[in-house]
This record gives structure tokens, sequence and C-alpha cells, in this order.
């Protein structure tokens, strides 16, 4: 029987919802027993949510301080100890999993499969390039360790179960010393997650300045919706990093995407392209955001934002 | 410290429509622009900004591709770029190969800092810069928006999903960089000129003795599904009553 390795990502102290996305796509594969390896400082609340996941077999953990923090250089050799024996080791196409996952893959002497948005069949995947302006099937040559990262927002959490076990897996050791976490800077929490929320409202460069974009947040705010943002947007400092949307940002999937003086380059719509309904607010009726927009509206955005607003009272 | 390794791969230019083959063995790539991946731009200008501040002496280009990546290369000179190394492969090479291949030319050129794009925009695939940091033992600061070098150390700001992370990493090590660590120069025509004298080596990849990997198989290039053209609403009540109608708001 095959047996798929998840590696789990997972931030103070809770699993990231991208692990529970990488369990669904691993049981597109027929009969695989799922385990998910937890690598921590201390492992087990993470793991127990992660034992709750449906069709997950096994849960394993290896509690380390040198796990606080997740780095590439410390979890990597500790992957590929645990990954022995297994035909496939998945992680999740974020920045967690996109970091560590190809080190762990030259680790095992294996190329890595990217961003895998369909499984075939058991040897064979779906995954884009040119920013997904193409789409290609590949097959993996049989008895060949796929080592693959998954597109998280080609699939849906999977649902609960009664825990599966977990256990301890044996502590590699040996991290190396030569890399240190330092700090890490992150936005403010109270507002929905961009990557899961189910709606989300992005400005773009016509916002003009951060002050402006003041009237993105409160329009989403006032919907519940998550904040996101074009390139030029995060470039010119109106807004952080975290909120890019796009091939080089984040790729997202909500029921909602609502693009606010956003023009629609490619390597922007990369990233909606799973978006249920996409609702496109542009002054100029010929931007390329309208040939994908589900509802397009041509105006001013500094006049319709207010507009919208009095009309959901 | 004495030198960077900066890689430079040869791509069609972002501003191009990608169209796959109709008969979908393929993306079309005839008499297409090409030009540096945008990445490694910023990866060569990151560079050039260090070797300018005093604090490293040379900057050394490569590239694994075809011989026409030459002009690359040449662009990378013009930049700035003190000599370049193209290692002439006729057949697109997989990450792991490439990976393999630098750390071979780590080995020849023992740089204490080697700087890579993120990712390529043709395949997309983010691994050959941890691949080589893995190959060669050495920390990846991968996703940098920022470097600063002091000490035989590297503190670096990465970009990543929850926002901005720092860490330090021991030299020598591998960065690979996005998109906001800076804004890359424009060359100018004197310096393509001088770029001309500058030496450019190339060696065919069989000399490194690294067998390509074939386990990955491409079946299929298909376009991505489209999406259906949709509406255009008159006004901002036409607008709320559809998305309410839909049940979204
Ligand atoms: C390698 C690479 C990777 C990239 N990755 C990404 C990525 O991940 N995400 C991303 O977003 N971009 C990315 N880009 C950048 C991308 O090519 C575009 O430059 C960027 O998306 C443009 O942002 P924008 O739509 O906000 O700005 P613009 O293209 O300048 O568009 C602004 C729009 O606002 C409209 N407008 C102006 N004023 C008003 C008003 N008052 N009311 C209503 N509408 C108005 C204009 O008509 C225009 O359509 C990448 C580029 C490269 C080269």
């Amino acid at each position: 029987m095959a047996s798929i390795l998840i590696v789990a990502e997972h931030a103070n102290g809770a699993l990231n919802p991208a692990t529970a996305k990488c369990v669904d796509c691993a049981r597109g594969i027929d009969g695989a027993d799922i385990h998910v390896l937890v690598l921590a400082d201390s492992p087990d609340a993470i793991a127990a949510e992660a034992a709750a996941l449906e069709g997950v077999g096994k849960v394993l953990t290896v509690a380390d301080a040198a796990f606080a923090a997740p780095l590439a250089a410390a979890l990597a050799p500790q992957v590929v100890a645990t990954a022995s024996g297994y035909d496939y080791v998945f992680g999740p196409s974020t920045t967690f999993g996109k970091d560590l996952m190809p080190r762990v893959a030259a680790l095992l002497g294996v190329n890595q499969l990217s961003d895998v948005m369909e499984v075939v069949d058991a040897r064979t995947f779906k995954r884009p390039i040119y920013a997904g302006n193409a789409i290609t099937t590949v097959r993996v040559r049989d008895g060949y360790t796929v080592v693959a990262t998954v597109r998280a927002a080609s699939y849906k959490a999977v649902g609960s179960q009664d825990a599966a076990p977990i256990e301890s897996a044996e502590a590699a050791g040996g991290t190396p010393a030569h890399t240190r976490f330092v700090s890490v800077q992150t936005g403010d929490s109270d507002r929905p997650d961009l990557q899961t929320a189910a709606r989300v409202i992005s400005g773009g460069r016509a916002l003009g300045s951060a002050d402006n974009f003041e009237i993105i947040y409160d329009l989403a705010d006032s919907v519940g919706a998550a904040v996101g943002a074009s390139r030029a947007a995060v470039d010119a400092g109106y807004v952080p990093n975290e909120l890019q949307v796009g091939q080089t940002g984040k790729i997202i999937a909500p029921e909602l995407y609502v693009a606010i003086g956003i023009s629609g380059a490619i390597q922007h719509l990369t990233g909606i392209k799973d978006a249920g309904t996409i609702v496109a607010i542009n002054k100029d009726e010929d931007a390329p955001i309208f040939e994908v927009a589900d509802i397009g509206l041509v105006g001013d955005l500094f006049k319709v934002i207010p507009e919208i607003k009095s009309a959901l009272g | 410290m004495d030198k960077i390794l900066v890689g430079l791969k040869r791509v069609v230019d972002y501003n191009v429509r990608i169209r796959v083959k109709t008969d979908g063995s393929g993306v079309e790539t005839d008499g297409v622009k090409m030009s540096i991946n945008p990445f490694d731009e910023i990866a060569l200008e990151e560079a050039l900004r260090i070797r300018e501040r005093g604090e490293a002496s040379e900057v050394v280009v490569f590239s694994i591709g075809p011989s026409d990546a030459q002009q690359q290369l040449r662009t990378g000179l013009a930049m700035g770029a003190d000599r370049a190394i193209l290692v002439e492969a006729a057949d697109a090479v997989d990450p792991l190969s490439a990976a393999k291949v630098i750390t071979k030319l780590i080995e020849a050129e023992s740089p204490e800092l080697v700087i890579l794009g993120k990712q390529a925009i043709d395949n997309d695939n983010n691994q050959t810069g941890q691949m080589v940091a893995a190959l060669w033992d050495r920390p990846q600061a991968t996703f940098a928006s920022k470097v600063e070098l002091a000490d035989g150390k590297a503190t670096v700001t990465r970009e990543v999903d929850a926002g901005l992370e720092t860490i330090e990493v021991d030299l020598p090590a591998v960065v690979t960089t996005d998109l906001r660590l800076n804004e890359p120069r424009y060359v100018k025509l004197p310096d393509i000129m001088k770029a001309k004298k500058k030496p450019l080596d190339t060696t065919p990849i069989a000399d490194f003795g690294v067998a390509p990997d074939d386990a990955f198989e491409v079946s299929e290039y298909a376009p991505p599904p489209q999406r259906s053209k949709g509406v255009m609403v008159e006004d901002t009540a036409a607008l709320v009553a559809a998305l309410k109608d839909k049940g979204l708001i």
C-alpha cells in the first residue's frame, strides 16, 4: 500500500489550514496510508488537531526546541530521516512549504513536483506553469519518491474524524547552528485571514496612498471580508507584503473576490483564478480585469465605495 | 568578502502572453521575446550594490541554458557583472541537475554568497536555490526583501505568508530574491559596448558529469480553463443587488 507523509505547517501552537488541504490532495491517491509529521518545540496540541483530520492514519511528532521557528535548514534533515520508506512526501505550497520541501527533495536526491493542483492517478499529476497560463500533466517514473508541494487553493480542507494515533518519531538530531531565527513581524490578526477567507476585497495602485486605502479596509470590515492588494499597492507602501495576491503573492480561492482599482495583470489574475465570483470596479472599461470578472462596474472607486457602503446601510 | 555568484536564467519575457501550442506539445516560444528572469535581475542588482558598497570584490554571473543565453549574460555584464560563465545545455535542465551543476561552480569559484531568483517565471518551480543550499550543506535565506552583511553573517528579511521574517545566517550561504529586494538598474549604451570586452566562458554541461534526471515526463500542456464572460452592471445599486441575489453579501 502506498504511504504518504505530510509535513504539517503550524504557528503559535495551531495547525495551519493548508495542512488539511494537503490531506485532501493525498486522499486522491487511492488507498494510500496518510501520516502527518509535526515538528515543533511542543507538538502535542498541534498533533491532536492533525489526528482529527479525516483520512489521517497516524500522526508522528518530534519535539525539539530547534523546531520552535520554521527554519528549513533545521527541519529538512528531520523530515528526510522520517520520510525514509514513504512513497510520497507532501507539504503545502505556502512560503513554509516552498522554503522547506525543495531542501528535503534535494537531500532525498529527487526533483520536487511544485504546486500540485490535481491528482490524475497515483503517478500522474497536474501543475501550472507560466503563472498559470499553461497546465501540464506530469507523469512521475515508478519507484521515484514523489516530493510535492500542494497548491492549497485547488483543495478543500478535509472534515474531522475520531482521533488517529499519535506517536513520537525518532529524532534525527544534529540541527545545524548556521541558521538562526531573529524575529517575525505580522500584521493585525483581527481581520479574517486572506488565505482562508470566504470574501476578499482587494485594492490596487488606484488607491493612491496608505490613507486612501483605509476605505478598502472599511468596506471589507462592513462585509466581514479579508483585505488583499495588487503588487503595485504593496510596492507603493499602501499595505504590507502579506496582503499581495498573485503569482508571487498569495493564491486564493474565496467565494467572493472584489478587485477595486486593479488593472488585472496576468500575474495578479493567477492568484484569483479559483475564486467563486469575481467583481471588478475600475474606471477604465478596457481594463483586462473585466475579461475575467463575473460582475463588472465601470466607475470611479472614490464614488462607488461610499455608494456601496450606504446601500449596505 | 570576495566573490558573489549570481544565476541568470533565460526565460520568455514577463510581458509576453503565453500560448499553448495547439497540439498540446508545449508552449509557443518561436519568435517570442526572451529576457533575464525578473527575479534573477533583482539578484544581480543586489550583488552589484553589495560590491559597490565595498562589501564584495567580484560579481560572477552564470547561466545554464542554450547558447543564446549569452545574450542574457551580456546584459548582466552590461549591468555591471565582472565576468560570465555559460554552462551550455541544448535541452531544458531540471532543477536538481541545475543545482548539482551550480554546486560544482561553487566548488570551482568558492563564493561567499550565491544569489538566485526565488523562481523562474517559466516553470515556476521555486526549487533551485533551496536545492543548492542542501547539496552544499549551507544556509538558505529564501524570498529575501532585505539583505545586510556584517562579520561573516547575513541578516536577511524574508517575505513570508505571515508578514516579514528575519533570520541570520553564517556565510557562505544561498539567498533567493523576492520582488521588493530592489529595483534593477537600466543598462546604458556605453555599458553594452564595455560589456563586449568582459570575459564570457562557455563550458558544455556534459563536462560537469551531471546526468539529467528524467523522472518527470510531461505528457500534455493545456491552456487553463477559461472563466466565462460575466455581466457589466450599470451602477452601484445594480451591483449590490446582484451580490445580494447570489447570497454573497
Ligand atoms: C515577476 C513578476 C511577478 C509579479 N507578481 C505579481 C503578483 O503576485 N501580484 C500582482 O498583483 N502583481 C504582480 N506583478 C505586477 C503586475 O504585472 C502589475 O504590475 C500589477 O498587478 C499592477 O497593479 P495594479 O493593477 O494595482 O496597478 P495598475 O496596473 O496601475 O492598475 C491600476 C488600475 O486602477 C484603475 N483606476 C485608476 N484610478 C481609478 C479610480 N479612481 N477608480 C477606479 N479605478 C481606477 C486604472 O484604470 C487601472 O486599471 C508581478 C510582476 C512581475 C514582473
